[in-house]
This record gives C-alpha cells, sequence and structure tokens, in this order.
C-alpha cells in the first residue's frame, strides 16, 4: 500500500486517538474512566506504527507514529487517581504488613540501636564525668538547663511561651524526618551510613538518659519523653531497618545482579521509610503540643504507656491478611 | 535500531519493547545537561528559601514552625512535586527532560520518593560526585537514586512538524530502488522545504546519474520521484 493511501485510510482513527490522549494528560491525579475504545486504537495505532516502520514510510510518519505509540502506552499502563485511599490503606494495612514481613532487619536495628543505648545509659548513670566524652560541655550543660527540676517549661530552652511550641515542632519535622529520610539513603553505601546512624543515635540518646537520670532530674525527663518516645524511637530504628535492606542488596545481592537486588530491596523498603517519615510526623506533634504540658506526671506515663501498647498492637494486628494468620497459628 | 552492533553501543538511545510487541525508544540524558537542570533548580530553591525566610521571620514562633516546615517540604519534596504532577522539575523542563519508570511509563509517586530521597546519597560526598560516578558506570545515566527507583531521566520528544511533500506529477524511478533507498528519497523531498536552494540542488546533484543533468531540474526530478514512491501513478 502507498504511503498516502494508509495515511488516508487511518488518519481518524490517529486523530481521535490524539483527542483522548490530550485530554487524559491534563490531569493525572482526577480520576478519569479510560474511554472504553483507547485499548482498541492503541493496539491498532501499535500496528500501524509497525506496517509503517516494516514499508519504510517517510521517516516522519514513522516518527509520529512513535510518539502516538509512547504516549498511548504512558497512559494504558499507569495507575490514575485515588491516592487518598491509597494513603489510607498504606496506614491501615501495608505499612504494618511491610514490618512483619522485614521483621528480621528491624530485629538488627534494634540491636545496632539499643545496645549502645542501654550500655551508654547504664555508664553515664554511674559516672557522671562520661557524658562528656560523648557530647559537647555545651549541649550537657543545655541538655541538664532543659530538664532542670524548677524549669517552668520542660524540655525547652527558648523562652517559655507558647509560640515556642509551634516553632519547635517546625523544628521537629525538619530535623527528625530528615535525619530518618537520611537514615535509609545513606544504606546505600553498603549498609555503613545506616548502622553508623543506628549507633550514634542510640549512644547520645542513652548518654543523655543515663546523665540526666543520675542527676536525679527523673520526674522531668522520663515524663517528658514519655509521650513521644514510642513513636519517635521505634521510627529511627524503622528508618535504620530500611537502610539495612539497601545495604544488604549492596553486600550481598544474593541470586540477583547488584542492581536488580538494589531495585528490589528498594521497593520493599520504601513502604518503611515512608511509615517512619509519618511516625516521626506525629512524634514532632506529640512532643511540641503534649510532651511540655503541666499536667501531673501520672497522666504523662500513662498517656506514654498506652502509647506503646496501641502502637505494639498496630504493629502486630494492624492488616493481617487470612494467609498471615493461618501462617502465624 | 534494526542493526544492533556499533550503533547500540555508542548511541544513548534505549529501547524499551511493551506488551504490545513494540520497541519504544528513549533517549537517555547525559550529566552535563542534568547538571544543567539541577543548577536552574537549585536557584529556583535558594529564592524560595531566601523569600520564606524573609516572609516568616516576622512572625514569631508560628512563623519559625511554618518556614521550618516549608523548608523541609522544600528540600525533600521539591522534586517529588513536580515530578509526579508533570514528569520534570522546572529545571528539567528547561533542559527538555523528563523522568519515567525504565518502563517507559510516567513516574509514580513511590519511585519520584525513592530517587528523590537517595539524593542524600548521591551528593556525597560533596556536589553529587557518588551520583556521577554512578552515572558514568551504567549504560542509562543512573545515579544511585534511579538505580534504586528503577527510573530514567530521557529527553522529552519535542513536537515535530511535518512538511509534505512538494506537489509534482509523479514518475517511475528510472531503476529499481531498494526500501532504504526508497526511504531516502521521500526523506530529500520532506525536508526540502528546510533547505536553501543551494544546499538542495548540490544534494540532487548526487543522484544526477538517475536524474536530469542539469541540477535545478534535479531537483524537481527527485520530487517526483518521491511523490510515485508515496502516491502512486494518478
Amino acid at each position: 500500500m502507498k504511503q498516502e493511501l494508509f495515511e488516508q485510510r487511518h488518519q481518524s482513527l490517529w486523530n481521535e486517538l490524539t483527542e483522548q490522549l490530550d485530554t487524559l494528560e491534563k490531569s493525572r491525579f482526577r480520576r478519569q474512566e479510560l474511554p472504553a475504545n483507547l485499548p482498541e486504537l492503541y493496539r491498532q495505532t501499535c500496528n500501524h506504527y509497525a506496517l509503517a516502520r516494516g514499508r519504510r514510510y517517510s521517516p516522519n510518519l514513522v516518527e509520529q507514529l512513535h510518539r502516538l505509540v509512547l504516549r498511548g502506552h504512558q497512559q494504558l499502563y499507569t495507575r490514575r487517581g485515588g491516592w487518598i485511599w491509597r494513603l489510607i490503606s498504606f496506614i491501615a494495612a501495608d505499612f504494618p504488613q511491610a514490618l512483619r514481613r522485614q521483621i528480621n532487619y528491624f530485629l538488627v536495628a534494634l540491636v545496632l540501636f539499643l545496645l549502645p543505648g542501654v550500655l551508654l545509659g547504664v555508664f553515664c548513670y554511674l559516672d557522671q564525668n562520661l557524658i562528656y566524652s560523648v557530647i559537647s560541655d555545651g549541649e550537657v550543660s543545655n541538655m541538664a538547663e532543659m530538664y532542670r527540676p524548677d524549669n517552668a517549661r520542660t524540655g525547652r530552652t527558648l523562652e517559655r511561651s507558647d509560640e515556642s511550641d509551634f516553632a519547635m515542632f517546625g523544628f521537629y519535622i525538619y530535623n527528625n524526618i530528615g535525619i530518618g529520610f537520611r537514615t535509609f539513603a545513606m544504606g546505600i553505601l553498603a549498609g555503613v551510613g545506616t548502622v553508623f546512624t543506628l549507633i550514634y543515635n542510640g549512644v547520645v540518646i542513652g548518654a543523655v538518659a543515663g546523665y540526666l537520670t543520675g542527676l536525679g532530674y527523673v520526674s522531668t525527663f522520663w515524663s517528658f519523653v514519655s509521650g513521644h518516645s514510642s513513636l519517635e524511637l521505634t521510627a529511627i530504628v524503622i528508618c535504620g531497618a530500611s537502610g539495612l535492606m539497601l545495604g544488604r542488596a549492596v553486600i550481598a545481592p544474593g541470586p540477583y545482579s547488584r542492581l536488580d537486588a538494589i531495585r528490589l530491596q528498594a521497593k520493599q523498603a520504601l513502604p518503611l521509610v515512608m511509615g517512619g517519615g509519618l511516625m516521626l510526623l506525629a512524634a514532632a506533634f506529640i512532643e511540641a503540643f503534649w510532651s511540655a504540658n503541666s499536667l501531673p506526671n501520672e497522666v504523662k506515663y500513662l498517656f506514654g504507656i498506652a502509647l506503646w501498647i496501641l502502637m505494639i498492637c498496630y504493629f502486630v494486628f494492624a492488616g493481617r491478611s487470612k494467609e498471615e494468620r493461618r501462617h502465624g497459628s | 535500531m534494526e542493526r544492533p552492533g556499533f550503533s547500540e553501543l555508542t548511541d544513548t538511545v534505549r529501547t524499551h519493547e511493551t506488551p504490545e510487541g513494540i520497541r519504544l525508544q528513549l533517549r537517555m540524558a547525559g550529566p552535563v545537561v542534568r547538571a544543567c537542570a539541577w543548577a536552574i533548580d537549585a536557584l529556583i530553591r535558594i529564592v524560595l528559601y531566601g523569600l520564606i525566610g524573609a516572609m516568616f521571620s516576622f512572625f514569631g514562633g508560628v512563623g519559625t514552625a511554618v518556614m521550618l516546615i516549608l523548608f523541609f517540604l522544600l528540600e525533600w519534596f521539591y522534586p517529588v512535586a513536580f515530578e509526579v504532577t508533570s514528569g520534570a522539575t522546572p529545571g528539567k523542563k528547561a533542559m527538555g527532560l523528563v523522568v519515567i519508570h525504565d518502563n517507559g511509563t510516567p513516574i509514580s509517586f513511590a519511585a519520584s520518593f525513592a530517587r528523590n530521597l537517595l539524593r542524600a546519597a548521591d551528593f556525597l560526598p560533596f556536589l553529587y560526585a557518588a551520583g556521577l560516578l554512578s552515572m558514568l558506570m551504567n549504560r542509562d545515566f543512573k545515579r544511585l537514586g534511579d538505580l534504586a527507583a528503577g527510573t530514567l531521566v530521557v529527553y522529552k520528544e519535542l513536537p515535530i512538524e511535518r512538511h509534505p511533500i512538494p506537489e509534482v506529477d509523479p514518475v517511475r524511478p528510472p531503476l529499481e530502488l531498494n526500501v532504504d533507498e526508497q526511504r531516502e528519497l521521500i526523506r530529500f523531498a520532506e525536508r526540502s522545504e528546510q533547505l536553501t536552494t543551494d544546499r538542495q540542488m548540490e544534494l540532487a546533484s548526487q543522484l544526477s546519474s538517475i536524474t536530469a543533468t542539469d541540477p535545478g531540474s534535479g531537483v524537481r526530478r527527485i520530487w517526483a520521484f518521491a511523490n510515485w514512491l508515496t502516491r502512486g501513478r494518478q
């Protein structure tokens, strides 16, 4: 068939496909019904493209059809809309499921974080001078100042107003979630960055807790941290676990090529980082607007313990599928 | 494309085969053009940082909170927001680039988020040295983030203009041409409009053995062949 006849015969079909693609490309977020005949138009155009190439029609026509096929492919094989629903199902099921699947990485990260934390905590509790080998003098006096029992607003060194709650909220988001994300990213350096971050955080947090307890600031320090401790500490370990997964792909890719292993592991690790980020967001909220309040310590401890229990239940039970249940019992 | 071999090794065009058996062609973007895109984005971000910092420093604690949250979003989600909605950050758009999955489909939130989280590692130890090293070590110019997320940065196809073949009376070529030769004649006829008359004649004179001897009518002669090849006798 001559090129011109070919074009005349199919031009209307290509125009229809172009029009449909134009409307679809306008917005990816609105949930749109795909036109019923889009797949058919697309497959026919694929056919025309192959014919045009095979028959050596003009390069311009071939290129035009190639563009059309490319655009059709992009629209047909993409996921559209429904992101709010996906977010809800992520929190309700996907995230805890992902953590249960990767429980081994979580446990390794937990040990890397907890062991130095407990050790340094005990040592700093026993030896009040050891803290100066961990963090600088300025930071030590800052910490001591923040949790002094006669400090009207625990956990704050800023001017003691309600406004500082908001400022701290912004700071916790900027700082803590950023650290969580970086803990994941550094995992690609054979896991070294992640292991370092986990141990470093364990050492500093343990040392400060031990030191302040040793000073006798029990009621101020522990009541302040009890509220957000569950979410924040667990999120650090979860972000660490995701980084370890990346590191594992680099060090021991198993049956895959290293590149494939990285891609596979990153895909599996991503729900953990996203979930960790959301947990840190919630923790920032609690730390800024709850932890510094002046309610009786019993209430604060109770709140903290309740959150720990809720969180553990969430990770153990949320989104259990039938399969998982059968497997577990 | 049809002939794998040398061009496959040196070209930056990669093909992806779709379920329909069609091989899509994607043109990879190299480190230099991506660095330019990044620089444009960096400039935009610096300006935004400045504006946000200046605006919210007057609103006390709440202002500080909003400022820090915006800084956080700017640092981690600036590229994600643009890539997910339109496929490219303003810098990439300016350089004519777009980010896609390595199967040719538009980038999803998860992939965009992953590739941009890993910027933190790509940046190490300074100015994307790790990312550059990674880009030079694989065929598709993937930085670490692209490797992990399974994404590609490719050139966005520019809209093509089709120039019609100048209409003259079709003439059957004097000898049997194979398909590639036919295609070259058609391509010449389509491109004629973009060439100067001198250049047209210069190119046409290469074929003086099958056209007329006079270069001016040689051009018309080739158009006539092209007309015959695309439309047939009329």
